[in-house]
């Protein structure tokens, strides 16, 4: 039996699903809980296929509520665990993500966006933005990673894992139709390649010792009998929350040092927003780009000083203004004029960015 | 001085945690002493992971000796499949009431019962919904009154109480445990939970048990009416019996090998 899917650092030509099911299984995803919905199915495909050859585990759940739960229960037991989904099923795992919220679970879910709301298309937007970030019946304690390539979709479904059960806050790897269907070459590699240490897992039931007598039992719940109870429990999850943020926080900048428009995107958007930055300087334009790579938390404090200085800023986005209000919230005070180019659903060019950004500074 | 001879709790309750939270006359007390009269006489309670579900089933989740986990409403039994698709050396008991089961987390009794998953699961039937207040349950019996059907169940309208066992023993590949129990035979509820955990032990398939259990405070009896109902009212409609063990030869032979040309 095999034991190691990727040794050293592999080139390879495939799609962002199966790039995703490489990434778990180089991370050591123990076992995989699903249920089909498109445009995530071949994470399951890829991953059943290659699953039983490194002795991993696979359960097809009868919808995404229990997919969501099954994954609760498989952390729980102390296993990597995960689950991918899109669209109506992520709306499904929002009620044991809100578990897993409130218990502090190292869930980990990979959503790939696809148009909204409802059933919508199965192909692309990024308008699960503000489901994947804060939906549940909580606060938002969750990490949320948008990665805009290949590479990073590989990187950052480990790091997923790894953030997840060294901090204990469920965390997502945001991705969308595009990114799942498309192929472009990718370098996947074993996790101590690159020097990363997968963060070592710990079960929470069905621990070592007779419960009682040789320790205390293990006794997890999620319902509290009055407020001050619960106020004192949600507080300490929300200032860990906050003093591991700046540690979680992630973001990548372009050409934004002398930048008077900065073009803010997430996801693979930003791609076309760099691409547009690079035309609009060879304009002569002070054009500059920032992404948010962790759109949980939100890296508000290194986007201040950028656009403190910027006089225009454009946020692109397939999506009504989920992002915008995101960038909104973050620079409350600055006075800088925020314009969007939001296209809920819609693909996005570099040259429609370019152009928009161009008659912006016109006016 | 003589001592009055005390009853005696199972070992693997949680005595720092008794008395329990339940209500005056409710039956979780007794299934819960069932269950661990149950995980006492197999010697598992170094292996066994309770979890409860929302509704007067999560009063129990500090009850055990055991390593517990308090879910969702009609969600824990895809969080003990999670656990146990995980470890399977450990052995899960799902519990949870009537909604929980067969109204909000129907769908997982069902797939979990044709999946023949194995887990344990517990159902405690008192034909309301007790904790939020006493409304109409899946097991409301025709006629009876409740705050959502204050003139009494309406079966035309509302339908037929759910047959618990009877679902899970009809879906259930062979080697499942299937049995209802009552809360006025401990000696059988407890024959039949042992059984079921059993089963899981042996690893042969799923074991479901419902127990018939007593809610006075909602359905506003005394001790004699109580009784009466669980004993007359509710056995008349839900048998008391075994539906399906694990050494029965299946009625139709089931198919097994691959379709041709896969």
């Amino acid at each position: 039996m095999a034991t190691r899917p990727v040794t050293g650092e592999q080139r390879a030509f495939m799609t962002g699903n199966e790039v995703v099911a490489w990434a778990a299984l180089a991370a050591g995803a123990d076992i995989m809980y699903g249920y089909p919905i498109t445009p995530q199915n071949e994470i399951m495909h890829y991953w059943t296929r290659m699953a039983p050859k490194y002795e991993r585990g696979f359960l097809q759940t009868e919808d995404e509520i229990s997919a969501g739960f099954a994954t609760v229960g498989g952390v729980l037991a102390g296993k990597r665990a995960f689950t991918a989904t899109a669209g109506p099923g992520n709306v499904l795992m929002q009620e044991a993500m809100a578990m897993a919220e409130m218990m502090r679970l190292p869930t980990v879910v990979v959503v790939t966006q696809r148009g909204g709301p409802s059933t919508a298309t199965v192909i692309y937007s990024q308008q699960e933005l503000n489901l994947t970030c804060f939906g549940g019946n909580g606060e938002g304690l969750r990490i949320v990673y948008s990665p805009a390539s290949h590479d990073e979709l590989f990187l950052y479904t480990i790091k997923a894992f790894n953030s997840a059960w060294k901090y204990r806050f469920p965390t997502f790897v945001l991705g969308d139709g595009y990114q799942s269907k498309m192929r472009e070459p990718v370098t996947i590699f074993a996790p101590e390649a690159r020097g990363i240490t997968m963060e070592p897992c710990h079960p929470m039931v069905g621990l070592p010792g007779l419960p009682g007598e040789e320790r205390d039992p293990a006794h997890l719940r999620n319902t509290y009998n009055l407020e001050d109870e619960l106020y004192e429990v949600l507080m300490d999850a929300i200032n860990a929350y906050e003093s591991v943020a700046p540690q979680v926080m992630e973001w990548d900048t372009y050409a934004v040092d002398d930048a008077e428009l900065l073009i803010i995107a997430h996801g693979v958007v930003s791609r076309a927003a760099r691409a547009a930055v690079v035309t609009l300087r060879e304009r002569g334009c002070k054009a500059g780009y920032f992404r948010p790579v962790t759109l949980r938390p939100f890296p508000a404090e290194p986007l201040r000083p950028l656009a403190d200085r910027a006089r225009n800023l454009l946020v692109v986005e397939s999506a009504y203004g989920q992002l915008k209000r995101h960038v909104q919230a973050g620079l409350y005070g600055i006075p800088t004029p925020v314009t969007g180019y939001l296209r809920p659903g819609m693909g996005i060019t570099p040259e429609e960015i370019a152009q928009c950004a161009l008659s912006l500074l016109k006016n | 001085m003589a001592i009055a001879a005390q009853p005696q709790m199972p070992r693997v309750w949680r005595a720092e945690t008794k008395p329990h939270k339940f209500c005056p006359g409710c039956g979780h007390g007794i299934v819960l002493k069932a269950l661990g009269e149950a995980i006492d006489a197999l010697g598992i309670q170094e292996r066994t992971i309770f979890g409860c579900d929302i509704g007067c089933s999560l009063l129990s989740w500090d009850f055990f000796n055991l390593d517990t986990v308090q879910t969702h409403h009609g969600r824990t039994t895809p969080v003990l499949v999670g656990i146990k698709r995980a470890r399977p050396e450990l052995v899960v008991v799902s519990y949870m009431g009537d909604g929980g089961a067969y109204a909000i987390g129907a769908q997982h009794l069902v797939s979990s019962a044709a999946r023949n998953d194995l887990v344990t699961i517990i159902v405690v039937n008192n034909t309301v919904y007790a904790m939020t207040g006493g409304q109409m349950a899946p097991t409301t019996l025709p006629g009876q009154k409740t705050e959502t059907t204050p003139y009494g169940r309406d079966a035309g309208l509302t339908g037929r109480p759910i047959l618990g066992p009877e679902l899970v023993a009809a879906i259930a590949p062979p080697g499942a445990y299937v049995a209802r129990g009552s809360i006025a035979n401990i000696v059988q509820l407890k024959n039949f939970i042992q059984k079921g955990l059993q089963n899981q032990v042996e690893g042969r398939g799923i074991a479901f048990i419902e127990a018939l259990s007593s809610c006075p405070t909602n359905w506003h009896t005394n001790a004699a009416a109580t009784w009466r109902f669980v004993e007359e009212e509710m056995t008349a409609y839900f048998p008391v019996r075994e539906f399906r063990t694990p050494d029965e030869k299946p009625s139709s032979p089931l198919r097994e090998v691959p379709p041709r040309g896969f």
